[in-house]
């Protein structure tokens, strides 16, 4: 199968501190990759580097076969059309209101003219989210738990081919965790997404991993799945499973 | 002392260059097909309402005062009737002009950075970004060509309501008919004081939204960087105002008034 990311030697640094020490990582395409690791570790900055979001100092980054620090504004945003980003704090717009916020990515980027499908793409994903009832408001009148799921609700909307969640689960209750962890692997069978999910929580990392990487000190140190993981004699991964 | 002159100047250059390159990334942004007319109109009216009542009351003020002001000593010199004809004069030629647009630099420029530079802080800019959408083009290109667009309206506003602020200073010290005003007001005033400080003003609040923008879109991490980015907004967009006065005011004598 294609590899639909695959990042080599990547390294980033920030006022002298390296941060990244050369990742190498390759996703499949349909496949769900759970990325561990210790706060600060620089596992957002890894998937800011793969979305472009941030420069790396070297390395490469391919996605979908194409050199995404290289490309021209237009082939950059149609390459990003076709991927969804989770912000770890959600990053709502908030001057608009919960249903602005779900119809701007349709129209602005997708182009979608028809009100009609606009207002039934919306509704199914706050559906999806257990938000239907948010629709009018604005994102301060959210609850932290509420903004993050309605954060996943504007990165699904779109329907992307790839979708990098920084801590999809984060800040929620453990029914609602596992309701997100449920979602996550709902959408990748129905539309075959491709997933890199960064998270601390075991139990929504056991739900939608197919494989998964410990990163420590800059670098990934193991990858395999949950299980082979689960029952590693090294000390430092198995403590991430001790909980 | 030397180091820190050698910062602050490199620091100069390298604001220069990365405004250039905000001034590069808006101007290919401007004309394209897909405009976002609704959230150029909204911010148009944002724009407007921010700072009508302001505007609308130092203009006011600025006509009467300047009327009463100047009253005693045209007297001196019998010339108390030129009153009105210099009052309006020096408001449409430079003062109306150059005060609304400070004040708007206060209210809206400040707004544009504490707006922008808190939607970079929080991530929306990256957000935008990164779902395809073009930020600098729904939230930069928008809101500079609204200030462009409605400075030069508030200056008019502004110079209205200076005119009639002076009608009221005239008939505070002695009296006169509206009538009467109006001519003396206009007896001097000719297309070429109007058209220089209507270009000026369109250069004034094409500033106040790019400087606006250009400080909330650099905001760095942190919340202090909101505040940083909405008072650097203002200084900047009054000291531009300022030099390109200077400029303008050159420039027009050169070709104009002489
Ligand atoms: N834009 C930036 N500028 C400067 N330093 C940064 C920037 N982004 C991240 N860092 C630094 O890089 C390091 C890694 O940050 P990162 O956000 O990737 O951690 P993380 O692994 O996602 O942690 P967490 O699990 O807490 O979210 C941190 O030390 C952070 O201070
Ligand atoms: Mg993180």
């Amino acid at each position: 199968m294609e590899n639909v990311i695959e990042v080599r030697g990547l390294t980033k640094s920030f006022n002298g501190k390296e941060v990244l020490k050369g990742i190498d990582l390759s996703v499949k395409r349909g496949e769900n990759v759970v990325v561990l690791g210790r706060s600060g570790e620089g596992k957002s900055v890894t998937i800011q580097c793969i979305a472009a979001l941030l420069t790396p100092d070297s390395g490469t980054v391919k996605v979908l076969g194409q050199d995404i620090h290289s490309l021209g504004e237009e082939a950059l945003k149609d390459l990003r059309k076709k991927m969804g980003f989770l912000f770890q704090q959600a990053a709502l717009y908030d001057s608009m209101s919960v249903r602005e916020n779900l119809s701007f990515p349709l129209k602005a980027v997708l182009k979608i003219k028809d009100p009609a499908e606009i207002k039934m793409r919306s509704e199914e994903v706050l559906e999806a989210v257990g938000l239907q009832d948010a629709i009018d408001k604005m994102p301060s009148e959210l609850s932290g738990g509420q903004r993050k799921r309605m954060g996943l609700a504007r990165t699904l909307v779109v329907n992307p081919e790839i979708i990098l969640y920084d801590e999809p689960t984060t800040g929620l209750d453990t029914i609602t965790s596992q309701e997100i962890s449920h979602l996550i692997m709902d959408v990748q069978k129905r539309y075959k997404a491709t997933a890199i999910i960064i998270t601390h929580d075991m139990h929504c990392a056991k739900v939608t991993a197919d494989r998964i990487l410990i990163m420590n000190d800059g670098k990934y140190i193991a990858e395999d799945s949950y299980e082979a993981l689960e029952n590693s004699p090294d000390k430092l991964i198995n403590s991430f499973f001790k909980f | 002392m030397l180091s820190s002159l050698t910062r602050s100047t490199r620091q100069f250059f390298e604001d220069t260059g990365s405004a250039i390159f905000f001034f590069r990334s808006f101007s290919r942004n401007i004309f394209r097909s897909d405009f976002y007319w609704g959230e150029f109109i909204r911010q148009c009216y944002l724009a407007g309402v921010r700072s009508l009542s302001i505007v609308l009351l130092t203009g006011f003020v600025l006509g009467f005062v300047l009327t009463l002001q100047s009253l005693p000593t045209l007297k001196q010199f019998g010339a108390e009737s030129f009153v009105p004809d210099m009052v309006a004069i020096s408001v449409i030629r430079e003062i109306g002009p150059v005060i609304t647009s400070l004040i708007c630099a206060g209210k809206i420029a400040s707004g544009i950075g504490a707006e922008l530079g808190s939607m970079k802080v929080t991530e929306q800019v990256a957000a935008m970004e990164v779902s395809g959408a073009n930020p600098i083009q729904y939230l930069a290109v928008t809101r500079i060509l609204a200030c462009t667009f409605m400075v030069p309206l508030l200056v008019l506003f502004s110079d209205i309501m200076s005119f009639l602020g002076g009608f009221a200073g005239i008939n505070v010290a002695g009296e006169m008919t509206a009538v009467m005003y109006f001519n003396k007001s206009f007896a001097n005033l000719v297309f070429s004081d109007f058209v220089p400080a209507f270009i000026k003003t369109i250069a004034f609040g094409f500033s106040i939204g790019f400087i606006g923008c250009y400080k909330g879109f650099n905001a760095s991490r942190g919340t202090e960087s909101v505040g940083i980015a909405a008072n650097s907004a203002v200084v900047a967009a009054c000291v531009s105002i300022i030099i390109i006065d200077a400029l303008a005011v050159q420039i027009t004598s050169l070709f104009i008034y002489n």
